[in-house]
């Protein structure tokens, strides 16, 4: 066992020395120059430095170790590669689109898109904002589609998360005189519960049923609205503004000091907490029995039979853990200053953005992670847009053109696969060249 | 002109192998040419190419002494290549003729006309005795059925190079029977066919000439007539192969399962499959269960293993009433089992190897501690099991099980199901698709697994394999046991009598 502790330890010197300084910039050292903004200059470049080398570094390191490698062997980097083509087909696709509503102004707004929430320090902490519950709706959706079940129902997970959050954060304030961190994590763990209930359901009716999920769980969209409704007029209502009642400041996401690294903006803990969540869903679905069974179930749920798994109980967990993400989102995304649950008998969008950020995110959690910022970004540039007298709808026109060139992905990757082929083909040539020449 | 297709000094290569290495075929006008190789020597790889599947890396494809490009399917038909599949591909809830004009459908005011198309494909169906009702759902009709299908689909699209890839691996021995004499009716017509079997007893019977690969690269060419069978499994496997088994004379000792008045209930039919089948398999002996395909052999295993309820009867193995048993807690209690269907049971086709090779056995000390998966010993497990059963495949244990040969895909499961050391083992079919020097190998696995004391239960369609390796023989008829035999007595003559209904012992 020490053994095993010692040897990680040795061959994991450098990460583990840069995970620790990056820990040490991000949330100690701002602490003590709260408000000298030169100090703040320095320390972002330090880490956009140390994290821009790692990455170098990790590159050399597997070019080293894997000198044959082609990149049309690697079924990460094709998909990848897809992504990113879908990506490219849909700015183009809004491009046009800007072009023919307005083109003297088309490329100046095009540029504020591609520059999304690297704007400056406010949009990429609103950015990250506003993708924590992309982020986690997509996790939601990627999670069970592993798992070989179309959990449609996001939407309806995170209202009732949303719901039990509030009502709460409301109700519950004694938690928080007592301990202002405990309101939160029991908000927080009442959103979890509500959605992984909420979840249950769809997943018991199809594991013992055979109900299809994806009728199952839209349908249960619309019970959550209308309960969600119903529920807040009833306990948590706030008659002045129609609108449910604010929760007690003690249950508002903490700050978890990211104010200090990008002031300004709207960030909150919330991103850590869905960083959290991608890293246990990451090491369930790769490292653990669990998901090696429910993967299998998802791939072949014959096969998975034939192997005495429980596919049944597979069903039901991978729903469960599936709407418990969901209704963290909810309880993140309403457990802020100023954002309050409305009575308003509409489906929550975001849980339907998590079902493509899914698809972009070829259902990897980290995938999903990078989508979400992603789609964070392009929000904060439609944002910005409006400065060159265009809708924000336009980001969502070229989001709905990614996701269908993203379900084109399959034809994509073929011509992805041909040009890297091309390449390793121009490249390959001289090395052979050379050797023949010394055979002779 | 006397090639009508030649492919010269082919190259193909994926991941980690050169699945076709310089490879060069030629195929007469009507000729059978048989294509020869062991389990992943890139026989089905080169019939992609030449289907245009794949696109090679080097080399030429000449098709009427013309030099072409066949980029993808649609390419091959227009040059009349038509192709049956390893494994088919058909729409299921779709109909015969449906399935056989996909693709090529007559339209009438952009409604489907399906009038003249049915018509043509009972006429090719009379003209080749293919016997096919044009109506009738895919779900309904039989695996030889289906295949005919496939060939109705070729001819319907005029196709005159015809390529089969194992077409008999699925096919009951009279089903072959038929099919041969298809295939000698279609070259009389002039039709060109490229034959894939591991099969050197059809190829003896049907082929011209035959082709060898071994390990991607082309051996030779010969001349079928003149060629001993013994030769030509010697050119693919590279040394000699037996083909006669010996084993010594079982010895039984107690018994493992004990089935008794089994009863399986067909909802869909509302009939039963199986009707009082009892029987006992000992310690130290390979019970056979023959017959032909779909007289409820299918049923009686899945209940045997748990994937089917039975409606009548117990099961009892070691002592123990299983009947009632999870698969599970079967597989924990001491069965194996080599599924009749390796795409559908036995693999998941997106994992990895080493992943598919602990399916049963992920949850065990050996594999998992505290539920987090142990890469390392799993890497172990995989790399001996590929060693001792010589899985061939591109990237070793990382291979994705779905890019392997379909032989090698079997070897998997075989190596998996042996290798987990229980006390009955159940091997349905556990040799189709393999080369001969592999069906030498698991035959004598079999018996080796025998000799250690445990009790093996084969189903096999294959007359050679009952005869050979069997020590005792039950067979079944429209679901029930007509009787038993010894392989050392009885003829296969008498086998089949019972085989096909019309003798059946009194019990
Ligand atoms: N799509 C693919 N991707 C990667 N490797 C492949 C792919 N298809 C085949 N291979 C590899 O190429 C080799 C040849 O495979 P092929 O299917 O042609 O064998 P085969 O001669 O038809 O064998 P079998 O008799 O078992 O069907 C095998 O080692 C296989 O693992
Ligand atoms: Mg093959």
């Amino acid at each position: 066992m020490w053994e095993k502790v010692k040897n990680y330890l040795v061959a994991n010197a450098l990460n583990l020395n840069i995970g620790f300084f990056l820990f040490l910039l991000v949330f100690i050292i701002p602490q003590f120059f709260a408000n000298n903004d030169s100090i703040l200059l320095v320390i972002r470049g330090l880490i956009v430095a140390t994290g821009g080398g790692y990455i170098f570094y990790k590159l050399l390191l597997f070019r080293k170790n894997n000198p044959n490698f082609k990149p049309s062997e690697s079924k990460l980097l094709v998909d990848v590669a897809g992504s990113i083509i879908a990506i490219l087909t849909g700015l183009l696709f809004g491009l046009i689109l800007m072009l023919i509503v307005n083109p003297g102004q088309a490329f100046g707004g095009f540029f504020v898109i591609l520059q999304g929430g690297f704007r400056n320090i406010k949009s990429f902490g609103d950015m990250i904002y506003f993708s924590v519950p992309i982020i986690l709706t997509g996790l939601s959706v990627a999670f069970a589609f592993r798992t070989g079940l179309f959990n449609i129902g996001a939407t309806g997970q995170l209202t009732m998360g949303a719901y039990a959050a509030v009502y709460i954060g409301v109700k519950w304030g004694v938690i928080g005189e007592f301990s202002p961190f405990l309101h939160w994590l029991v908000a927080i763990l009442g959103a979890i519960v509500a959605g992984a209930l909420w979840g249950a359901i769809p997943g018991l009716l199809k594991a013992y049923r055979n109900v299809n999920e994806v009728v199952s769980s839209i349908m249960l969209n619309y019970v959550a609205m209308y309960l969600n409704t119903m529920l807040i007029v009833k306990y948590i209502y706030n008659r002045d503004f129609a609108r449910a009642l604010a929760p007690k400041s003690t249950a508002v996401t903490p700050l978890m000091n990211l104010h200090y690294l990008l002031p300004n903006s709207s960030v909150s803990g919330g991103i850590v907490v869905a960083i959290v969540v991608v890293i246990i869903l990451h090491i369930i679905l790769n490292k653990t029995t669990f998901g090696y069974e429910l993967k299998a179930v998802g791939f072949n749920r014959d096969a998975s039979k034939y192997a005495g798994m429980n596919s049944k109980r597979n069903i039901v967990y991978a729903m469960v853990i599936s709407g418990a993400v969901a209704g963290l989102a909810g309880g993140l995304m309403y457990l802020v200053d100023g954002k309050f649950l409305q009575p308003l008998n509409v489906l929550i969008p975001e849980g339907f953005t998590g079902i493509a950020i899914s698809l972009l995110g070829l259902s990897s959690p980290f995938g999903v992670l990078l989508a979400g910022l992603f789609y964070g970004s392009l929000k904060q540039g439609g944002f910005y847009l409006q400065l060159y007298s265009f809708t924000p709808e336009i980001i969502d026109i070229i989001i709905a053109v990614i996701i269908y060139a993203s379900a084109l992905g399959l034809f994509l990757q073929k011509f992805v696969i041909r040009a890297m082929k091309k390449r390793e083909m121009l490249i390959d040539q001289k090395p052979e060249e050379a050797v023949e020449g010394s055979d002779a | 002109m006397e090639y009508i297709v030649e492919m010269l000094n082919i190259t193909k290569e994926f991941p980690g192998i050169k699945a076709n290495d310089n490879v060069t075929l030629q195929l007469k006008k009507g000729e059978i040419h048989a294509l020869l190789g062991e389990n992943g020597a890139g026989k089905s790889t080169l019939m992609s190419v030449l289907f245009g599947l794949y696109v090679p890396e080097e080399g030429i494809i000449k098709v009427r002494g013309e030099e072409v490009h066949i980029n993808n399917p649609n390419d091959a038909n227009n040059y009349g290549i038509g192709m049956v599949h390893q494994h088919f591909k058909l729409v299921h809830n779709f109909t015969v003729v449906e399935n056989i004009v996909l693709g090529f459908e007559d339209t009438k005011h952009g409604f489907l006309q399906f009038d003249d198309a049915i018509k043509k494909i009972t006429d090719l169906s009379e003209k080749y005795k293919l016997k096919v009702d044009p109506n009738q759902l895919i779900s309904n009709i039989s695996v030889g059925m289906q295949q005919r299908v496939e060939i109705l689909k070729m001819l319907y699209r005029n196709a005159d190079i015809l390529i089969f890839d194992e077409p008999t691996a699925v096919l009951t021995p009279q089903e072959i029977e038929e099919l041969m004499n298809i295939m000698k009716d279609l070259t009389k017509e002039g039709k060109s066919i490229i034959l894939i079997t591991h099969k050197l007893k059809e190829i003896k019977q049907v082929a011209d000439r035959c082709s060898v690969l071994r390990k991607g690269k082309y051996i030779g060419t010969v001349d079928v007539k003149t060629t001993s069978v013994e030769k030509m499994a010697e050119m693919m496997v590279g040394r000699e192969v037996s083909f006669v088994i010996d084993k010594e004379v079982a010895k039984p000792k107690e018994v493992v399962l004990k089935v008794d008045n089994i009863s399986v209930y067909n909802h869909a039919l509302k009939k039963n499959s199986v009707t009082d089948v009892s029987f006992e398999v000992k310690k130290g002996e390979i019970l056979c269960i023959a017959g032909i395909e779909g007289n409820g052999q299918t049923q009686l295993i899945e209940s045997i293993t748990g994937l089917n309820p039975i409606s009548n009867g117990s099961l009892t193995l070691n002592g123990i009433d299983i009947s009632h048993y999870s698969v599970r807690q079967r597989n924990n209690s001491g069965v194996s089992h080599i599924p009749e269907d390796r795409h559908r049971h036995g693999l998941v086709l997106d994992y990895s190897l080493e992943k598919n090779l602990i399916l049963q056995t992920y949850f065990k000390e050996l594999f998992q501690h505290k539920g987090f998966l142990k890469f390392d010993e799993i890497r172990i497990n995989s790399d001996d099991l590929i060693d001792r059963f010589d899985i061939r495949s591109g990237k070793g244990s990382t291979t994705s099980a779905r890019s392997m040969s379909g032989g090698n895909q079997q070897k998997v499961i075989v190596a998996r199901e042996i290798n987990r050391d229980t006390d009955l083992l159940i091997a349905v079919q556990p040799t189709r698709g393999l080369d001969v020097g592999a069906i030498e190998y698991i035959h004598k696995q079999l018996i080796a697994q025998r000799d250690a004391g445990k009790a093996v239960l084969l189903v096999s369609l294959e007359l050679d394999e009952v005869m050979n390796v069997s020590d005792r023989i039950i067979i079944m008829y429209e679901g029930e046991n007509v009787g038993e035999f010894d392989p050392t007595v009885v003829s296969e003559n008498e086998l089949g009598l019972y085989m096909a209904g019309s003798k059946r012992s009194d019990q």
